[in-house]
């Protein structure tokens, strides 16, 4: 262990000792695979009677954000309001603050249950739990899209006029050009929704991955990093695009379920009938997006921010929005 | 002449060093990250042995389709350049075709296991 992490363990025992009533120290502490945007920590928090186990959320090497991300300190105040409103979620512990020393982020309770898309997708074990699940994750975004937005702190605006305007201003940074991407952008001008709907909280990551399901069901909803308010239907077109569905092609809702029965949990969750021809304009431009994004890593290569073969390949993950493109706007014949 | 193993063939055995050898040792993220170097290892080695032909079919396309002259660079912003205009689009006779063609090839090298590209590779007849 180098010693910045010695001084990052230190510094993490130290807020642990405050924060939690009980506690003396924290043990097992290990970074989790994947998040390629955000640290996620394992630990648990210990002391004469406690064992407790929680989660960090922190910013890369400490303070490196999202261009578009709301902010960790925002994205725990989203994490406590939603759960108040009843959307399941890990109580929030504690919020980092720059006298820590520890970078930006914060401190979850641990929710047990599983994140790993392939396998909520797969296994025997959520066999149960994936038939209610479409169902399930309308009518939690329902009760999202619901919360006042008087209560939400403030966000970024991004309608789909702007994201849309915002995504190629990205995707013109590159030099390469994409011919799937310029059909997709001429695809979705045309299809601008004219008035666009009232404005709503958009969680704007939920995907299967960011959700913890347990045998049960949805346990948690995870990420509130690029929440915004904007076109609630962001939401649920964002969690039909191909990547999040980890190989259950045919189960276009995260690869477990229809969008039928989505938009039957929309409605009896009280976010009102919804077509489907909007969710598949949100659907596209999502995968539109996840494509920029994909094909933007290249600049964190090349600048030097960040040279790992994950960076690498998330980059190489472009051409996989290009079929998904192809399949919903110019599908084989 | 360079000498034997290819490029290809050496790779190989980079990719299998990580995977047989680095991985089993590696534990939390870094066992990940072992894992996707070698994925890595293996976009390369195929880019290598697909590209040639591959680039050859397209550039060979995007010159019927434009009926211009150039380079894969030049034609491809051409063509990006003629869709925004609106003079290329999905009625354009050759476009979905040709798209389709290109992404197929992108996709044999970078994911050749994803689900969409998988179920059109195996519905199509093979060229041999």
């Amino acid at each position: 262990m180098s010693l910045s992490e010695h001084a990052f363990e230190d510094g993490l025992a130290a807020v642990i000792r405050r924060a939690v009533a009980g506690a003396d120290g924290i043990a097992n502490l290990r970074r989790l695979s994947g998040g390629a945007s955000q640290e996620t920590w394992a630990f648990e928090a210990v002391g004469p009677k406690l064992s407790q186990r929680l989660i960090l959320r922190r910013a890369p090497g400490g303070d490196r954000q999202h261009e578009a991300a709301a902010g960790l300190e925002t994205e725990a105040r989203l994490m406590d309001l939603a759960g108040k409103a009843g959307i399941p979620e890990p109580p929030v512990i504690y919020v980092l603050c720059p006298e820590d020393g520890i970078g930006r982020g914060f401190i979850v309770g641990f929710v047990d249950g599983e994140t790993l898309g392939r396998k909520i997708v797969r296994d025997a074990a959520f066999a149960d739990a994936r038939k209610g699940l479409a169902f399930r994750c309308g009518e939690v975004l329902a009760a999202i899209h619901a919360i006042p937005l008087d209560q939400v702190p403030p966000l970024r605006h991004a309608d789909a006029a702007t994201r849309l305007d915002e995504l190629h201003k990205r995707y013109r940074l590159s030099e390469r050009p994409r011919p799937v991407f310029a059909l997709a952008f001429e695809w979705l001008r045309q299809r601008l929704p004219k008035e666009p709907p009232a404005p709503r909280l958009v969680h704007g990551d939920f995907r299967n991955g960011n959700l913890i399901i347990g045998p049960d069901g949805l346990r948690a909803v995870l990420d509130w990093e690029i929440a915004h308010i904007g076109d609630p239907i962001e939401d649920l077109g964002w969690l039909c695009v191909g990547p999040w569905r980890f190989g259950g092609i045919d189960n276009p809702v995260g690869g477990f379920g229809t969008v039928d029965q989505l938009l039957a949990g929309y409605e009896a969750g009280g976010g009102g009938r919804i077509d489907p021809e909007q969710v598949r304009f949100w659907e596209v431009l999502g995968s539109l997006s996840w494509g920029v994004s994909c094909a933007a890593m290249i600049q964190a290569i090349r600048s030097g921010v960040d040279r790992t073969a994950e960076r690498a390949m998330i980059a190489r993950r472009a051409s996989e929005n290009e079929i998904d493109l192809l399949n919903l706007i110019a599908p084989r014949s | 002449m360079q000498d034997d193993p290819t490029p290809a063939e050496i790779l190989e055995t980079v990719a299998q060093f990580l995977r047989e050898t680095v991985m089993p040792e590696m534990q939390g993220r870094n066992a990940f990250l072992a894992r996707v170097t070698a994925n890595a290892v293996d976009v390369v080695r195929r880019q290598i042995e697909l590209s040639p032909a591959a680039d050859a079919a397209e550039l060979a396309r995007l010159r019927a389709l434009l009926d211009s002259d150039g380079t894969l660079e030049t034609l491809n912003a051409q063509l990006c350049e003629r869709i925004e205009t609106g003079a290329i689009t999905l009625t354009t006779q050759g476009l979905k075709d040709h798209l389709w063609e290109t992404t197929l090839a992108k996709l044999a090298v970078d994911q050749p296991n994803y689900a969409a590209y998988k179920r059109v590779h195996d519905q199509t007849p093979q060229k041999t």
